[in-house]
């Protein structure tokens, strides 16, 4: 059980050190460092996407299925809550308790700063579906804390 | 045991090729090259067949007089292909398993070290010991 609590520190207290660097509180400042986290995410996603899968995938939806199991269990000991499709390359992937966002609040107190917390992971999910092959785009919203929503977009190419 | 073993991107670009050193390399990369519209074929085939188990291990690609060439891809499309001599006839194909095995374990290494960029030359010692190991191997 310790070693979850740690990685949950480790990313509070790169979120805190991100956010705190740029002296220019205004939005530019603010995207540097979010792409910065999600850029580290997506680093960290594209190597889980070489050591994790166990078996081959036949078709996108199974990819998103290992995503949304085996790749949330790995990283938070927890699968994912809900997986909706469109079936024309649109994903809404639903987590009612996210473990990142736990330790803050319940509810909609620190709304605003929720964004901050998802950004490594929304890097995550597009470096594993990188590694897999799929061309993504990854968005998050938050209507009320701990439950978070995550946009995939896989691109045609 | 092994004579040349290389690893392909993707793009179809080399990210490793090493070849035992006394032969000819040019002929080694060559082949290399060839058996990799091999490689395509086999994967198309299996996409279009709808087999329930994919398979990661491809096989024999194409036998010549004096080698052999194996295949092996990952699911992020990077492939492996392996040359061994036909002289060698004890090589079973569990052997040849066990080997793409090892090389995809050290691949995944490889891309889990923070210094590596993916798409990268492969420059790793310990990648380039655990194939050197696999090409000195005495059967």
């Amino acid at each position: 059980m310790a070693d979850v609590v740690l990685f949950e520190f480790l990313h509070a207290e790169m979120v805190a050190e991100l956010g705190a660097r740029d002296p220019d509180p205004g939005p530019g400042g603010q995207k540097r460092s979010l792409s910065v986290l999600e850029g580290t995410g997506f680093r960290v996603g594209q190597a889980l996407g070489e050591r994790l899968p166990r078996e081959t995938f036949r078709e996108e939806l199974d990819v998103l299925k290992f995503l949304c199991r085996d790749l949330w269990v790995a990283v938070f000991q927890k699968q994912m809550d809900g997986l909706c499709t469109n079936h024309q390359g649109t994903y809404v992937l639903q987590d009612n308790s996210f473990p990142l966002l736990i330790p803050m609040a319940l509810g909609l107190q620190y709304l605003e700063d929720a964004p901050k917390f998802l950004a490594f992971t929304c890097g995550l999910l597009r470096g594993t579906l990188r590694t897999l092959g799929f061309q993504s785009l990854v968005t998050s919203s938050v209507a009320t804390l701990p439950a978070c929503k995550f946009q995939v977009e896989i691109r045609k190419s | 045991m092994a004579v040349c073993v290389a690893v392909i991107a993707k793009e179809n670009y080399p990210l490793y090729i090493r070849s035992a050193p006394t032969e000819n390399e040019l002929k080694f990369h060559y082949m290399v090259h060839t058996s990799l519209d091999v490689v395509d074929e086999k994967i198309s085939a299996m996409g279009k067949a709808l087999v329930d188990q994919r398979e990661l291990y491809l096989g024999l690609l194409y036998p010549t007089e004096d080698y052999k060439v194996y295949g092996y891809v990952t699911n992020s499309k990077v492939k492996f292909v392996m040359v061994v001599d036909s002289s060698n006839t004890a090589l079973r194909d569990n052997e040849i398993r066990s080997m793409f095995r090892k090389l995809h374990n050290s691949y995944t290494d490889v891309m889990c070290n923070p210094f590596y960029n993916p798409g990268d030359r492969i420059q790793s010692r310990a990648f380039d010991n655990m194939v050197t190991s696999m090409m000195i191997q005495v059967c």
